[in-house]
């Protein structure tokens, strides 16, 4: 069975990008704080939604909202709401987080598909089936932390549906308790659906070196004609008493193409892009790039190279966790 | 359309020196009125912009002797040419080819910037709004200004399409768009 590419789309043209280059599944966002990208100038209101599914269902592909933020105390009324349109927009499924929502969505809307977000950190069997257990849930995300064996582990112990990342940013911590970007700015992914929000961001340009603020915290200077990353806490380069570095994590890409295979023989169900935040162009490179991966994996042929680096944040890849050769 | 993988290409000094000569007040008029013919043709741009609706941004093609101010003005905008720095609450600064290769699909912004061909300065939410507000627009700014040409409108398509050739400078939407 070939492996479905699950592709980002932060705006109705994304995802007709994606669906044109082959995306098996789409996931996108409503337009506010409910899901994890709730970045200006991106994101669907409810009728670009509702076209977005008929279009991406004409073509064969499917559709999965994200609501994979956390509700807010007594105002958990917006969360419930997409949860409704979702299932009224035609979504073959929403990806949650928060037990609470999960359970709403299990009690109100039972036939909506529910699949588990990445930001739930859910990162061993006995989790996985809880989730599954006691919500419906039919598929795990799978945090960035696991190494190949650990992914295949899982999938021995559990019914669940795993997808997994295999490219796109990376994050440093295990998804949905990191507080680096609130610590700087008051707002976060979990809570608000922004990493290090582009509100809270200076750049300054001084005869090419460029210089990096985050909530009024210079994070990082890069010297001209060096590649540059995005301005968040865990890529920050950082000056202690002796040296200077990137204290949390090097700003890189995750790139899995070539551990497609592996990943299938882990039991892996779907390959998730990551990247809502990026254009139509990125979109239509990467998603070409996997679908023509998953293909020659289902015929026998060796996977082909990619072309990506020039994607990739910092210009650099990695295979993350997936090879723990720090162990 | 250029690969995207390709060298962002530079405007000849050959090209931008002449352009110093050129009258900035004339050339704004002419591109107000076809940046309203745009707007016109695609209101949801400004939907998109937001709360952004209104602030004035600079764009800088760094091999050029000028630089564009677009003030969105609600869905009426007004382009203003200028030398020097120009005036806006954000700055997106970089080669003709890599803003006009955005704007038709061709670069990622985000790919851009980790590259250094692409420099944002002011309020960095603003310019996000206006990079993902264009991309969502699927904008070929040949094909508005050939809708405007009426006999002219084949021949100078076919122009378009021999500059973008020779000059590896992204002047249409991309072909895979079209293919949607």
């Amino acid at each position: 069975m070939v492996m479905e590419i699950v592709c980002p789309a932060g705006t109705p043209a994304a995802m007709r990008a994606a669906v044109s280059a082959g995306a098996h599944t789409v996931y996108c966002g409503f337009a506010d704080e409910t899901n994890a990208r709730n970045f200006p100038g991106l994101n669907f209101g409810r009728n670009e939604m509702r076209e977005g599914i008929a279009f991406a269902h004409a073509h064969g592909s499917q559709v999965l909202i994200a609501i994979n933020t956390f509700p807010r105390a007594g105002d958990e009324g917006p969360w419930h709401r997409a949860v409704a349109d979702a299932q009224s927009c035609g979504a073959n499924a929403v990806i949650l987080a928060d037990i609470g929502l999960l359970d709403y969505a299990a009690r109100h809307h039972p036939d909506l598909r529910r699949h588990l977000s990445v930001q739930a950190a859910a990162a061993n069997a006995d989790m996985i089936n809880f989730y599954a257990d006691t919500f419906g849930v039919k598929r795990v995300v799978l945090p960035r932390v696991l190494s190949v064996p650990e992914i295949a582990a899982i999938n021995a112990e559990t019914a669940v549906e795993t997808e997994v990342f295999v490219f796109g940013g990376l994050c440093v911590m295990a998804e949905g308790r990191c507080s680096l970007s609130s610590y700087a700015t008051g707002l976060s992914p979990n809570m608000n659906g922004v990493c290090s929000p582009a509100s809270h961001v200076d750049y300054h340009n001084d005869n090419g070196v460029l210089d990096a603020r985050l909530g009024g915290y210079t994070i990082h200077r890069v010297q001209k004609d060096k590649p540059a990353p995005y301005p968040t806490l865990c890529k920050g380069c950082f000056s202690t008493t002796d040296k200077t570095g990137h204290l949390f994590e090097d700003p890189v890409s995750l790139n899995a193409e070539q551990l497609i295979p592996q990943l299938q023989k882990a039991g892996v169900t779907a390959l998730k892009i990551e990247g809502r935040q990026r254009s139509r162009s990125y979109v239509a490179q990467v998603v070409r790039n996997f679908r023509a991966a998953v293909d020659a994996l289902e015929a026998g042929q060796p996977m082909p190279e990619g072309m990506l680096a020039r994607l990739s944040e910092g210009q650099a890849m990695t295979t993350g966790a997936y090879k723990k050769t720090w162990r | 359309m250029p690969h995207p993988s390709a060298p962002i290409p530079q405007t000849p000094t050959a090209v931008a020196l002449p352009l110093r000569l050129l009258p900035l007040g004339p050339l704004s008029l002419s591109l107000t009125a076809y940046s309203r013919s745009v707007a016109r043709r695609h209101p949801g741009l400004f939907r998109r912009l937001g709360a952004y609706n209104h602030t004035r941004f600079v764009l800088d093609p760094t091999d050029l002797p000028f630089v564009i101010c677009l003030d969105p003005n609600g869905g009426v905008p007004r382009v203003t040419l200028t030398r020097g720095q120009g005036d806006g609450a954000a700055r997106i600064a970089g080669p003709l080819a890599a803003l006009l290769g955005m704007v038709h699909g061709a670069f990622d912004g985000d790919a851009l910037f980790f590259s250094r061909d692409l420099v944002i300065e002011g309020d960095t939410s603003a310019a996000l709004a206006l990079r993902n507000a264009i991309d969502d627009a699927e904008l070929d700014l040949s094909q508005e200004i050939t809708r405007l040409s009426g006999p002219f409108a084949a021949p100078l398509q076919r122009l378009f399409a021999l500059m973008e050739r020779r000059s590896g400078v992204s002047l249409t939407r991309s072909k895979e768009v079209d293919a949607w």
